[in-house]
């Protein structure tokens, strides 16, 4: 596989990954979309304390020239965001997986998290629109 | 065929490509369009003309207008008659500039490039603003998208707009705004000024953007000093258009606290040309970049290091953002922002200076000499820039007739954008006048009344 | 050598001037005076100090790094960058029309009314369209005018329903901001395997919220749409309009009419279409023309004839208002007008089927290396899909900048979206086939390069003033002004 693909993150099919920590799942691009996008030179946040739902935009990423909207994989109040980013946009490209992480949000439906895809799954989903290009 | 030799292709050549493309006729390459849709007739149109038959019929018609070059102006109203270098229609006329599209190639396009950028440089030294775009089609669109800025910045649905804003602007504004299915409400006036103490209570948290102008529709110089603060007390944002020719004289926007500097640049060295092509200045502060309109030039560097300049931040753009971005604008109005960025380098501070010095004073003068005629009075009282309104004893129309007469267009009729003004004429004064035109002017208006 | 240009701002001294003024002749007063010492500037703005002839050299110096039509072949996908007559330039100019006020009365402006009445004849004949407005001032402003025209129509007959705009996948880009613009929602129309619209989509995308279908046609794959009465017919019978996008109207001027296709709102680019310059990025004219029922809500003033006298018809009590200041871009239609005079019907129609024959035959060069998706006759320009090269390693925007050190000014790249790689060609009508051959040579020897070396080719440019820039870092780090150290 080309791209990085982590075990114990789940994945959505618009290529965000969660990580689960107790209620709190944190939030971020998948190496395979940031390498799609190419450089990032731009992140737009949500607030803290606001709301987001799941399949629905909660932060932008922006390329040179190409705009991306970073869905929430799940609903849930944002607890933190990575204000890191602000300044530095290409950490996401550098370590999609860690510094790279975008916001933070407190899950309200355990389901939903249950729902995305796994490791293998994701893998194999990426393969797939890989073909399909 | 007058246009003929703009087409190289000869019939011969049009053969050999027929064949190259594999069809017999010009007919198979149309095919495609429908038998229903096709237009079986000539096109209806006037026989074409040679270059000098056109030559002379447009000197033919140009010949039928009077203009600022065969008048004495005293028209204002947001498009002057000021002094106009020659260098500017040197460097305008290059053909590298004007025959150029959009620089979507920045590598070979640095020319227009750096260009933008020191005129974009030009504007935030005028205005005190942190960035501005490459221009926006004219002061009334420039006005529309400052106020729709901050609508985008505030997510708010709702402007004030003060009365004594240019009603041109203000209709543009009006049209934008029904459009979204935004409200707009004006601020009123007293004593041809923004009526200010109104403020506190139009404002609510619904407000986006207050629109104001300096000087203002009547040339008047308006106090804004604490203005700002009332704005932004509800986290509206504040848009100020301004004429650039003031702004020597009068502090920089950014120092009475506004947010979006916008206006109309055609004093800048651009000829008035009937209305259009003008320029729209749109400059604001950083917070507000990513709302920004339009084209930005910024800087960079190539492959080895040397400095570069490119379109950038191109993501809020219609090409890139789509149905997101920030604005529509596509086309600007880059070669009058090269004019008046032409304009600016020759003036220099002492230039600017010294046109916006001799406006004022010019202007004085004149305003003085014609309230001082019975009849005629100052229709409002404060101290104006280049520009001033009076109230006079008959129609404007009339007295505008008349005046011609003696090759001078007057003033601009005031009534049919202020009902509650009649019979009052704004008469604008640039540093081109003279005294000897100005003295003309009061004296016929005194022959007149 | 590549080497930075200075900035104005690194050059000059103090105290230096580039202009001449005569002293003011009027009795002076002391500044404070005459404006209010709380709105005064303090200290002295900060602009550039240069003599003339430094302003003159620096701009002499920037033109010489830019390229225009008039330096060389400028294929820019539908942009139309013909030639731009010099005699167009010279009667603009003119004192008669450049130094007119957009505020002095009408008799003695019956020139330019004039000039703008014929300008519309002459447009409604070419679009079979009943009534026109000069007053935008560019394709996208156009695009604004004519839905807030449709707005007005829809609202003005109770139909406040409507609030959705159908934009094809092929149309011209600004389409979906400017939908946004005027306040509707999009819905994008997906195309078929011929590259026309998909019929069925669009059935189904109609309803009672439609307000109106944008198209492009032909559209920016160059594509004229065989299905349009039928596509005319699903939009109307749910009572919605057709916009029309004239960005491409340079393909078929005499061969058909927008208005003839059940189009009831056009815009054209008369910067494209009809010769007049793009200016580095402006100034534009985008003149929108309507069907008879639409024309009460076109912008005001239109200008109307009566006794040979022309005026300004400001009595439209159902106009949307105004879009600009005055009137328009008076300086640009006056270009433009000049070129339809000289041209004349027949001269149109013949620069069409130049442009339609100049794409075609370019594109029968090109296919012979490169992948042009969507084999049929074309209009007037075609895109050629680079994924191929992109595989081997240069992309479109790499063959981009390889043209560029060929001394072409490159096609539209990475646009349509539907077309991968996208290099979308127009020659235009103006033209000649050894251009067409040298660039189709050009284009040869680049592919030829890509299978030698293609990563030499993806670091191109290597002939320009200053080599490939770093998009990545103007926009990561935004540097928008020059600021003292």
């Amino acid at each position: 596989m080309k791209y990085k693909v982590i075990d114990g993150l789940k994945y959505t099919k618009q290529h965000e990954w969660a990580r689960q920590e107790n209620s709190i799942a944190a939030v971020g691009l998948s190496d395979y979309a940031q390498d799609k996008l190419g450089e990032i030179v731009f992140v737009e946040l949500p607030d803290v304390g606001s709301e987001v739902e799941a399949g629905k935009s909660a932060a932008v990423i922006e390329s040179v020239k190409a705009v991306a909207d970073l869905y929430a994989p799940v609903d849930g109040k944002v607890t933190e965001v990575n204000e890191a980013l602000l300044d530095q946009p290409e950490v996401i490209n550098q370590d999609p997986y860690g510094e790279g992480w975008v916001f933070k949000v407190e899950i309200k439906d355990e389901g939903q998290m249950d729902a995305l895809m796994d490791k293998s799954t994701y893998e194999e989903f990426i393969i797939k629109e890989e073909e399909e290009e | 065929m007058g246009g003929n030799h703009y087409l190289p292709l000869s019939d011969v050549d049009r053969c050999d490509m027929l064949k190259e493309i594999g069809v017999d006729s010009i007919d198979d390459l149309f095919s495609d369009i429908p038998q229903e849709v096709r237009f079986k007739r000539d096109l209806d149109l006037p026989p074409a003309m040679s270059e000098l038959e056109a030559i002379k019929h447009l000197n033919y018609l140009a010949a039928k207008n009077k203009h600022l070059n065969n008048c004495t102006s005293f028209m204002g109203a947001g498009v002057y008659d000021h002094f106009i270098p020659s260098v500017i229609k040197h460097i305008t006329g290059r053909s590298e500039f004007y025959t150029s599209y959009t620089p979507y190639q920045p590598e070979i396009s640095q020319g227009i490039l750096q260009a933008i950028f020191e005129y974009q440089t030009m504007i935030c030294q005028l205005t005190g603003m942190d960035v501005a775009n490459a221009s926006m089609y004219d002061g009334g669109t420039a006005v529309a998208e400052g106020a729709i800025m901050g609508v985008g910045a505030t997510r708010r649905s709702k402007a004030l707009v003060s009365r004594s804003v240019s009603p041109f602007y203000r209709a543009v504004l009006q049209n934008y705004f029904n459009s979204r299915g935004l409200e707009l409400e004006e601020i009123p006036l007293k004593d041809g000024s923004t009526d200010f103490s109104k403020l506190e209570a139009m404002i609510d948290d619904q407000v986006a953007s207050v629109v104001v102008q300096q000087p203002n529709f009547f040339g008047l110089v308006e106090d804004l000093d604490g203005v700002a603060e009332i704005i932004h007390k509800h986290k509206a944002v504040m848009i100020v258009s301004v004429d650039p020719i003031s702004l020597p004289l009068l502090k920089a926007p950014a120092d009475y606290g506004a947010d979006i500097v916008v206006g109309e640049g055609q004093s800048l060295g651009v000829p008035p040309s009937f209305g259009g092509p003008l320029l729209g200045i749109m400059s604001a502060r950083n917070k507000f970049v990513r709302q920004l309109p339009g084209r930005i030039a910024g800087e960079t560097v190539d492959s080895e290091g040397n400095r570069g300049f490119v379109l950038t931040l191109q993501t809020r753009e219609q090409h890139i953002r789509r149905e997101k971005a920030s604005s529509n604008i596509c086309s600007n109005e880059a070669l009058v922002a090269l004019a008046a960025a032409v304009y600016m380098a020759s003036m220099g501070p002492q230039g600017m200076r010294e046109v916006a010095e001799q406006c004022v004073q010019k202007a004085a003068y004149a305003c003085e000499k014609i309230s001082a005629l019975d009849g005629y009075d100052m229709a409002f009282k404060g101290q104006n820039f280049k520009e001033f309104a009076v109230k006079v004893p008959a129609k404007p129309e009339q007295l505008n007739k008349q005046l011609l007469q003696k090759s001078i267009l007057g003033g601009v009729d005031v009534s049919p954008f202020y009902p509650e003004m009649e019979n009052t004429m704004l008469f604008a004064v640039t540093e081109k006048r003279t005294r000897e035109e100005i003295d003309t002017l009061v004296r016929e208006l005194e022959g007149l009344k | 050598m590549r080497k930075h240009k200075a900035l104005l701002f690194e050059m000059g001294r103090a105290g230096r001037c580039g202009y001449s003024l005569p002293s003011s002749d009027v009795p002076e007063k002391a500044v404070d005076e005459l404006l209010p010492g709380n709105m005064q500037r303090k200290e002295q703005l900060e602009l550039p100090e240069l003599s003339e002839v430094e302003v003159v050299r620096h701009y002499t110096e920037l033109s010489t790094r830019n390229f225009g039509v008039d330096t060389g072949f400028y294929p820019l996908g539908s942009c139309t960058m013909k030639y731009n007559p010099k005699v167009n330039e010279e009667v603009a100019a003119l004192p008669g029309f450049a130094f007119m006020h957009p505020c002095q009365p009408e008799d003695t402006a019956q020139g330019a009314l004039e000039l703008y009445y014929n300008m519309e004849q002459s447009l409604k004949e070419l679009t079979g369209m009943d009534r026109f407005t000069m007053q935008p001032a560019a394709g996208a402003h156009g695009e604004l005018t004519g839905l807030m025209v449709i707005q007005a129509y829809h609202r003005h007959r109770g139909d406040q329903q409507r609030n959705k705009v159908l934009i094809p996948v092929t149309a011209h880009g600004t389409n979906p901001a400017t939908v946004t613009m005027a306040g509707y929602e999009v819905i994008q129309i997906p195309a078929d395997e011929r590259g026309n619209v998909d019929l069925e989509a669009l059935k189904e995308a109609v309803d009672e919220t439609t307000s109106a279908l944008m198209l492009t046609n032909p559209s920016t794959l160059g594509l004229f749409e065989e299905e349009i009465m039928e596509m005319a017919k699903v939009v109307h019978e749910a009572g919605g309009l057709l916009y029309y996008d004239g960005a491409n109207l340079n393909a078929i001027m005499g061969y058909a009419r927008p208005g003839d296709m059940g189009f009831d709102v056009v815009h054209l680019n008369i910067h494209k279409t009809l010769s007049t310059p793009h200016g580095g990025g402006g100034p534009g004219s985008g003149p929108v023309g309507v069907k008879e029922r639409l024309a009460p809500f076109l912008p005001k003033p239109l200008v109307d004839k009566k006794d040979d006298q022309f005026h300004f018809n400001y009595d439209l009590p159902n106009s949307i208002g105004k879009v600009h200041s005055f009137y328009g871009n008076f300086g640009v239609v006056i270009k433009a007008y000049n070129y339809v005079c000289m041209m004349g019907g027949a001269g149109l129609k013949q620069a069409s089927t130049d442009a339609v024959l100049n794409a075609n035959y370019l594109a029968s060069l090109l296919q012979k290396n490169y992948y042009i998706p969507y084999d049929r006759i074309r209009k007037h320009e075609f895109v050629v899909s680079a994924k191929p090269e992109k595989k081997k390693g240069a992309g479109a925007g790499d063959i981009a900048k390889a043209l560029l050190d060929r001394g072409f000014h490159p096609p539209t790249v990475y646009f349509p979206l539907i077309v991968d790689e996208a290099l979308m060609t127009e020659p235009t009508d103006t033209e000649s086939k050894e251009t067409l051959d040298n660039y189709a040579r050009a284009m040869e020897e680049i592919a030829r390069a890509i299978e030698e070396n293609a990563e030499k080719v993806a670091a191109s440019p290597y002939n320009t003033v200053v080599g490939r820039l770093d998009e990545v870092r103007a926009a990561r780090s935004p540097v928008l002004r020059w600021q003292k150290e």
